[in-house]
């Protein structure tokens, strides 16, 4: 059982500065995230799209806003748990207690949840059949590629991912691929390396073609794929990879007895805290009146969330606001004097 | 101004008028037409405001720019008269247009 000051759900901007405020101001937390890497949609969805409504910061990249940020914790020790999902949120008298998918659990006062649109998960493909197969023959990520030794693999995309281990299967698999039309969004070199196996007759290529079934007892034995114009082609394959991208799922969140608006928390505009004492939401998952779905807004909320822990954090200490140029306080957490 | 009709998967007709100058995406989200996530408000980054367009009205509309095809990639069941709607600006050329929102966006 890990005991800290506050519990944040979510790595993304809003999450990384409402750390910063946090310990700036004496407490301590921990940041839980879904995905593998820092950074949230940023990172996910835009790390090379400029950004140009940062105060002060005319012009950066989801991922130079997400370096920056690390860079101003880097005064702080802050422990991530990455690739973790938040399961479950329960009330144990003046705590909650935090279990996640990585079978960790936290103890904390406050639980703030700074978790965009919900976590990620993989896009899967719109058949109902294909669930049956999931993780079994059915795959949206690779976790031991030795499985495809020898064996028939059809995988489904037009990205780097899909393109990535066509390529690579291919060395030891019989690979189809399949993909919704004839343009690859993946890096040039790995399209053309794609079409020179697919000249060697490595990769049979299926353009235009979409999953359209699956069939099998315990394991897929065929699919079947329709092109663009209804034509429909039965395929043998002993397993099957879809690689679409990633999307944003509420997921357990909606069952922590939140007041929900669509995909987002009801908040106040006080403390940012939900209808539950102690748990708070931040960025862009919380709504009120006015809500901007922007970064800068993300901040704000964050700060003030983190002002509000220290209550519940300290019950018997008085919170006094401080700024950093001025407070010694503040200058010697951020490690500026001794 | 613009009448757009939104049509949902189970075939019910909603029937707005938008405003020039917003998106196809934003006259469904301010008029709570279901179906419509627009998860990322509107930056081609979802693939969740997915809709698509009536084939004589496909032609006639904005084409793609670069990228939107790749979202559309992963897009649910995308077709060959697939947009994202957070890509479609209302005119008054636009007067008349008709979209299917899919039965899912993700």
């Amino acid at each position: 059982m890990i005991k800290t000051d506050a519990l944040i759900i979510g790595a993304g901007p809003t999450g990384l500065f409402t750390a910063h405020q946090l310990k700036l101001i004496g407490l301590d937390c921990e940041i839980v995230d879904n995905l593998d890497k820092i950074g949230g949609q940023c990172i996910e969805l835009y790390p090379d799209k400029p950004i140009y409504d940062i105060p002060a910061v005319p012009e950066c990249t989801g991922e130079e806003l997400t370096n920056n940020l690390l860079n101003q914790l880097k005064p702080f020790d802050i422990k991530f748990h990455l690739s973790e999902r938040v399961e479950e949120v329960k009330k144990d008298s003046d705590n909650w207690l935090v279990k996640t998918s990585g079978g960790n659990s936290f103890q904390t006062p406050n639980v703030i949840i700074a978790g965009g649109v919900g976590s990620f998960e993989p896009r899967k493909f719109p058949p109902k059949e294909c669930e049956k197969f999931e993780n079994k023959s059915l795959f949206y990520s690779v976790k031991d590629k030795n499985i495809f030794k020898g064996k028939t693999v059809s995988i489904f995309g037009g990205g780097d991912s899909a393109l990535d281990w066509a390529v690579e299967l291919s060395k030891e698999s019989n690979v189809n691929l399949i993909h919704r039309r004839d343009e690859f969004r993946g890096a040039q070199a790995t399209v053309s390396k794609m079409y020179k196996l697919k000249e060697a007759g490595k990769i049979n290529l299926f353009t235009k073609y979409q999953m359209a079934n699956v069939h099998g007892e315990q394991k897929v034995e065929t699919i079947d794929i329709k092109h663009d114009n209804n034509d429909f082609k039965n395929l043998k394959t002993d397993y099957v990879l879809g690689f679409f991208g990633l999307i944003m799922q509420l997921g357990p969140i909606a069952n922590w007895g939140l007041n929900l608006n669509k995909k987002t928390i009801e908040v106040d505009t006080e403390k940012f805290e939900t209808n539950q004492k102690g748990i708070y939401a931040v960025g862009d998952i919380c709504n009120y009146p006015g809500k901007l779905k922007l970064i800068l807004s993300g901040f704000h909320e964050g700060a003030l969330a983190a002002r509000a822990c220290f209550k519940l954090a300290r019950p018997d200490e008085k919170y006094r606001f401080e700024f950093t140029t001025t407070s010694t306080n503040l200058l010697k957490r951020l490690g500026k004097k001794e | 101004m613009a009448k757009i009709t939104y049509i949902t998967h189970n075939d019910e007709k909603h029937i707005v008028e938008v405003q020039n100058g917003l998106t196809v995406m934003e006259g469904a989200v301010q008029n709570d037409i279901p179906g419509i996530d627009a998860d990322c408000g509107g930056g081609m980054a979802c693939a969740t405001c997915h809709v698509y367009v009536k084939d004589d009205w496909f032609n006639k509309i904005p084409k793609k720019e670069d990228g939107e095809d790749d979202m559309l990639d992963m897009a649910f069941e995308p077709k060959t008269n697939s947009r994202l709607s957070c890509q479609i600006i209302v005119s008054d050329e636009l007067d008349g247009l008709e979209v299917n929102i899919p039965s899912k966006q993700a």
